[in-house]
This record gives structure tokens, sequence and C-alpha cells, in this order.
């Protein structure tokens, strides 16, 4: 008897708690793991100035969020690339329009152990390395070790940016690809760490995620050019020849809580966060 | 009344073990569906035996070759390690060891096979990497070898636990019958009990080996996940789970990419289940 009371309050319980939950708006935001941390700022920030909504945050790579956004499990996707062709038309296959919103503005950092002695790359010099032509450090005036490349997982925006517009040297028909003994690690953060443990290393990641344990190393467009540091000033004025701009995409034009969101992310405050985060504000 | 109740029963149990069935079905099913699909855009061969593996360029390269060497490379490393070392551990638990220190090992081997293997694998990215790394004077300490030591620690307990229990399965009579004609402690062990047991050992190794091929996060935080031919142990490779786990979300549901993945499952199903089946053979002719 006292069974099936304990059984009947459990029920209520769960079935008041789910009802309680949908009262929130809630907005699923996925996607670029380079844009996490300023995602998961926004969303505090965001939470604080409305109580009634919410918003949770998760990674996972621009290509994860991407692909929810498509199969329709996120409201928003943190993209650090373009939305390809074939990713919008499967999207417009199954009712959804990617609508696409640009945030912030990236450099993207190649940084190396702090005691490899090169502090000097060009983008033809940095193309050969991840594609495997140049394979020890002494062939660009450094130590005689082999170079241990690091790079993301190819579900990353960073990944795919990075080889169409360093290996491939924006050319379309270009059939470059990261070397196939490139280490390919699963966030940012598993990138520093090793760099910051091996001299022998090179890695790529959003110039948020650098810090005193990597060294950025200064690129140039080519041996004629200057060596421009990845900083934010350079960043603005245009001189990093490796900066990229950071997307918000959404489902059709904004609505309701999510159109609330992305006001936030483009409002003073939100490009504030942005600069906090070691990003670049696009509304300057 | 009584026989209506048990009839319900009857039925209510044989609906359960006939809906594990049903599952297993469904799942096997689902991904025959989704994984055959990757063979209109690549011929089985091309898939199996292609050394490049590039998903998501245009047109993907999906040659699975390196990740196939990479998961059986980093099984037969762990197997090597393990079984010498798991069914000594069983000897010495089943034969040799005192009471209490026989004790001892089997809580230690117990709280072995709680520790979850994820956390297994970031104690093995943060002491084990650098360790091979300096040891070996490799450029990095991502490789297959420490992807098969600590996968060696997850097979063990498996071995141990089932390899002890076939132990002690051997009836008492062959043990003292040895010991009865002179022969000495190791000499009993070595000749009459591990022939005697084989196939319960057998069984044992066989489980500890499904175990790791199976394995995921551990491996893909310390092998480097690099889609390599691997031409010795010591260097970075990408196995089959860890492509799985590591490109599963960004495969939009109904691309190549997505199709590519399951009929890697496929690959991992099919040889799991040959293992499997290899034991199940050894037990039988055992047997007879």
């Amino acid at each position: 008897m006292f069974r099936r009371w304990l059984f009947v309050v459990i029920t209520l319980m769960f079935a008041t708690s789910v009802c309680a939950a949908k009262d929130k708006n809630s907005i699923q935001i996925k996607g670029s793991d380079t844009m996490v941390n300023l995602g998961q700022a926004w969303a505090e920030e965001f939470m604080k100035k409305n109580p009634t909504d919410f918003v949770a945050v998760t990674g996972g790579g621009s290509g994860t969020g991407l692909s929810s956004l498509i199969s329709g499990t996120c409201d928003i996707a943190m993209a650090s690339r373009n939305i390809k062709e074939k990713e919008i038309s499967l999207a417009n296959k199954r009712g959804i329009n990617p609508n696409e919103i640009k945030v912030a503005l990236d450099g993207l950092a190649v940084v190396a152990n702090p005691n490899n002695p090169v502090s000097k790359i060009t983008i033809d010099q940095l193309a050969g390395i991840f594609t495997g032509k140049i394979v020890n450090w002494k062939e660009l005036g450094g130590k005689d070790e082999k170079i241990v490349i690091l790079s993301r997982e190819v579900n990353s925006g960073t990944h795919v940016y990075f080889k169409e517009h360093v290996l491939r040297k924006n050319d379309p028909n270009s059939k470059e690809e990261f070397a196939p003994r490139a280490l390919l690690l699963s966030s940012s953060q598993a990138i520093a760490d090793e760099v910051a443990g091996n001299t022998a290393t090179i890695g790529y990641y959003g110039m948020g995620y650098i810090s005193a344990k990597q060294k950025p190393i200064a690129v140039a467009k080519d041996e004629k050019s200057e060596y421009v540091a990845p900083t934010i000033e350079n960043v603005v004025n245009g001189k990093y020849p490796i900066s990229r701009p950071l997307f918000l995409y959404t489902n059709g034009t904004p609505e309701g809580p999510v159109k609330k969101f992305v006001d936030f992310t483009l409002s003073k405050e939100g490009q504030n966060i942005v600069l906090a985060t070691d990003f670049v504000p696009v509304s300057r | 009344m009584r026989k209506l109740k048990e009839f319900i029963i009857e039925k209510l149990i044989l609906i359960c073990g006939l809906a594990s069935i049903f599952f297993v079905m469904l799942i096997f099913i689902f991904l025959l569906k989704e994984g055959l699909a990757v063979f209109k855009i690549v011929s089985p061969f091309k898939f199996l035996f292609g050394k490049s593996w590039y998903p998501i360029s245009e047109p993907p390269q999906l040659g699975i070759l390196p990740l196939i060497l990479g998961s059986l490379l980093v099984t037969l490393g762990a197997a090597i390690i393990s079984i010498p070392i798991g069914v000594g551990c069983a000897i010495y638990i089943a034969e040799i060891a005192p009471l209490k220190i026989k004790e001892t090992l089997k809580v230690g081997i117990e709280l072995l096979a709680a520790i979850p293997s994820v956390v297994l694998g970031f104690i093995g990215m943060v002491t084990l990497v650098p360790l091979v790394k300096n040891l070996f004077h490799l450029p990095t300490g991502l490789t297959a070898l420490s992807g098969s030591i600590m996968l060696a620690f997850m097979a063990m307990p498996t071995i141990v636990t089932i390899a002890e229990d076939a132990l002690y399965s051997v009836p008492k009579t062959y043990k003292e019958g040895a010991l009865a004609l002179g022969a000495a402690h190791w000499q009993t062990i070595w000749r009459v009990m591990l022939p005697a047991a084989s196939s319960g050992i057998l069984a044992a190794v066989m489980l500890g080996i499904g175990r790791v091929i199976g394995e995921t996060m551990a491996v893909m935080m310390i092998t480097g996940n690099a889609a390599v031919m691997p031409n010795s142990i010591l260097v970075p490779v990408r196995t089959l789970t860890a492509t799985i786990a590591a490109e599963m979300g960004e495969a939009v549901v109904g691309a190549e990419h997505y199709f590519a993945l399951f009929a890697i499952g496929i690959v991992l199903f099919v040889i799991s289940f040959a293992i499997n089946v290899t034991a199940d053979l050894f037990l039988h002719k055992r047997q007879q």
C-alpha cells in the first residue's frame, strides 16, 4: 500500500520538474572550440541580465556545431569558418535555412615551444611544414630536430580554415592535405599543452589560447613582406596574414530569445567581452 | 488461477529473452543499413586497403588500412604485455600465494578493474607519455606503445580474474595425483594444471583482448591520432574506435562521412565477432 503511494509521489515529482524546466526560455549553442570560451562568457553575462533565460554552451568543433544546427539539435551554431556548400544543401534538404552573423575576428596564431630558436616564418614555409615537405627544424635555422606537427581534428573550423588558407593558399583547386603524420589533437587546449611540453612541436590555434607557455611565431605573407606577430592590433589593421571572421549561424533570421542573445553579442557589452577573451571586436 | 499466473510469467520471461535477441538484431541491421551505403561511393577494396584517410576533402579519401593497422598494433602490444603478467598473476594467486597476500592481491585487482578507462587515459597522458618520449628519445611520446601499456592495465583484471577461476576449477585430483607421483609444485602447475585450465585461460585472454579492441577514450588521448601506416610501435597511430569518436560529431546525418564512420563500425564489429568465434572454437575443440 505504501509502495503504491511512493510510486505515485515520485511520478508526480518527475512530471512537475519536467514542466518547470519548460517554462524557462532555453537556448542551445554548440560548435567551435575556438569560440567556446567566448560563448560561455557571453552566456554568463546574458543570463545575469536575463534571469528567465537559460543558455547552454558546448564545444565540439565548428563542424559539430553546424551539423547539429542542420539536425535541429541546437539553436545557434558557433563556427570559426564559413559554412560549406555541401552543408547548406544538406540543411535546405532538412528545411533549415542557415543565417550567417559575423560576431568577431580572430587571428590564427602559429605557436612553438619557448625554447625553439625559430621565431619568424613565411606562409610558404608554414605550408611546407604542415604538408610534410619540410621535416626538420634545421631547414629553418633551428635545432636538428624532427618537426612534430600538431593539428586539430577534422571537425574543427580552425583545421579547415588553416588547410584552405595556409596549406592551399586560397587556391580552390589545390589538393594539399595535412601530412599523414600530423598528430590530430582533440582541442586547442591539448595543442597548447603539448607545445608547452615538447621543444620540437609546432601547432596552431586561435589567439585567445596563447599563454606564457607557448611562443607565437611572426608570420609573413612572403619573403619580402614584414613579419607580423598575432596581436589584436595587427588583426584589426589587417597586417596579420592569417586572420578570419568568427560566426554565429541560426535557422533563418533570429527571433525571440535567440534574437535577444544575438543582439547582445553585437552590442557594446558583447563586443567588450570579445575583447576581454582575446578576440577582435567586429564593430569598433 | 495458478495456471494462468504461471502462463503469464512464462510468457513474460520468453518476451524478455526474445527482446534481447531482437535488440541485437535491430542494432546489427541499423549498422549494416548505414554502413553499407558507403560502398556506393567507394569500392570495398579501396575502403579496406586504401592508405589515405581524408574524409572531409572534396572528393573524400576513405581508405581505412592505417586505422585497422593502428587498432591491431595497439591491441597486439597490449596483449603481449598483459597476457604473461595476467596469467602469471593468476597462477600466483591461485596456487602460490599465502592467504593474506591472496586476499590483498584480489582486492588490488578489483580496484584496478574499477578505475574508469578515461581516468587511465588521463593519467597515461600526463605521466606515461613524457616518460616514453624521454626513454626512447622520440619526437613525441604519443605513440602506440603508450596506448598499449595503458590498455594492458585495462585488460589485466579481466584476464587475471577469469584465468584464476579457470585454475581453481581444475579438479583437485589432477594436482594431488601429480604431487603424489613425485612432481615438484612448479612442475605440477606447468605440466598438469595449465594444460587442464587452458580453455578457461584462453577464454580469459580473448575477453581481455575483446575489451581492448573496443577501447576508445584512452587511446584517443594517448596515441596521437595520426592516420599513418605504422612501421614500428614507437610511432603515433589512429585506431578505428578513436576515429569514430572524434569524427562522429562533425558528420552530418546522410553525408558520405557519416556512412564511412558506420562502415568502420561494421569493420570493428566483424573483428570483435571473429575474436569471439575463435575463442569459442578453441573452447569446443578442447572439450572434445
